[in-house]
């Protein structure tokens, strides 16, 4: 099983996704990349105001899930490429904890396969999130 | 002497029960039992759970055996995103 990094420490900044893309301008076939971020919202939960998130996961099990979802994405999809970040530890609401990158010859399938990798990651991965209040109380996120 | 198996726990529930890893001597090699075994150590059975054997998921039931050096996770429900 090839390792491929997706784990990030802290928040994925706005520089190192912006290098992602220069790093494929040298690839030539690509016509279209599709980009999700995720961003950690400041949710006001009973006059409680997150101020910030704590990712937390099973590694091994995530990697093995992650290997799995990006076998079956490039089956489904035609791409040319695809990368999955998530970071880890600490991420501060307003920046961006999630980032998904697809590319393909053209567009069509680069939104289904976005949606797909968004979707597999969030139900399938092992990740979890401690939601910190600006009080310094917390709770553990859910997702809906 | 009895199997000797890892128990990870992960977010709320390590949390909840001041544990993210230990190891037991299993008393039988029956997965059930060995959660029976846990639940009443720490009331378990007050978090939604997943569980992993070995970094597979898995679904509970009568017919799963566990032997030394095996992994078992306890997950609360993913939040990745």
């Amino acid at each position: 099983m090839k390792k491929k990094k997706v784990f990030i420490k802290g928040a994925i900044s706005p520089e190192f996704i912006s290098e992602s893309i220069a790093k494929h301008q040298s690839k030539h076939s690509i016509g279209a990349h599709n980009i999700f971020l995720g961003q950690v919202r400041a949710d006001e939960i009973s006059d409680r105001t997150v101020e910030a998130i704590e990712y937390s996961c099973y590694e091994e099990l995530a990697d093995k899930k992650l290997f799995e979802i990006r076998e079956s994405t490039f089956e489904k999809f035609d791409l040319t490429c695809m990368h999955i970040y998530h970071s880890l530890g600490l991420v501060k609401a307003g920046e961006i904890c999630f980032f998904v990158f697809v590319s393909s010859k053209r567009r069509k399938e680069v939104y289904e396969a976005t949606e797909y990798v968004v979707n597999r990651v969030k139900e399938d991965v092992p990740i979890f999130g401690k939601e910190i209040f600006k009080d310094q109380s917390h709770q553990w996120k859910v997702n809906s | 002497m009895n199997d000797m198996i890892t128990i990870k726990y992960f977010g709320e529930i390590a949390e909840a029960i001041n544990c993210k890893e230990e190891q037991i001597a299993a008393k039988s090699d029956n997965l059930s039992e060995l959660i029976e075994e846990l639940n009443e150590k720490y009331n378990l059975k007050r978090f939604p759970m997943i569980i992993a054997l070995n970094q597979n998921r898995i679904e509970l039931n009568d017919d799963i055996t566990i032997k030394n050096n095996d992994e078992l996770a306890i997950l609360p429900p993913f939040a990745g995103g």
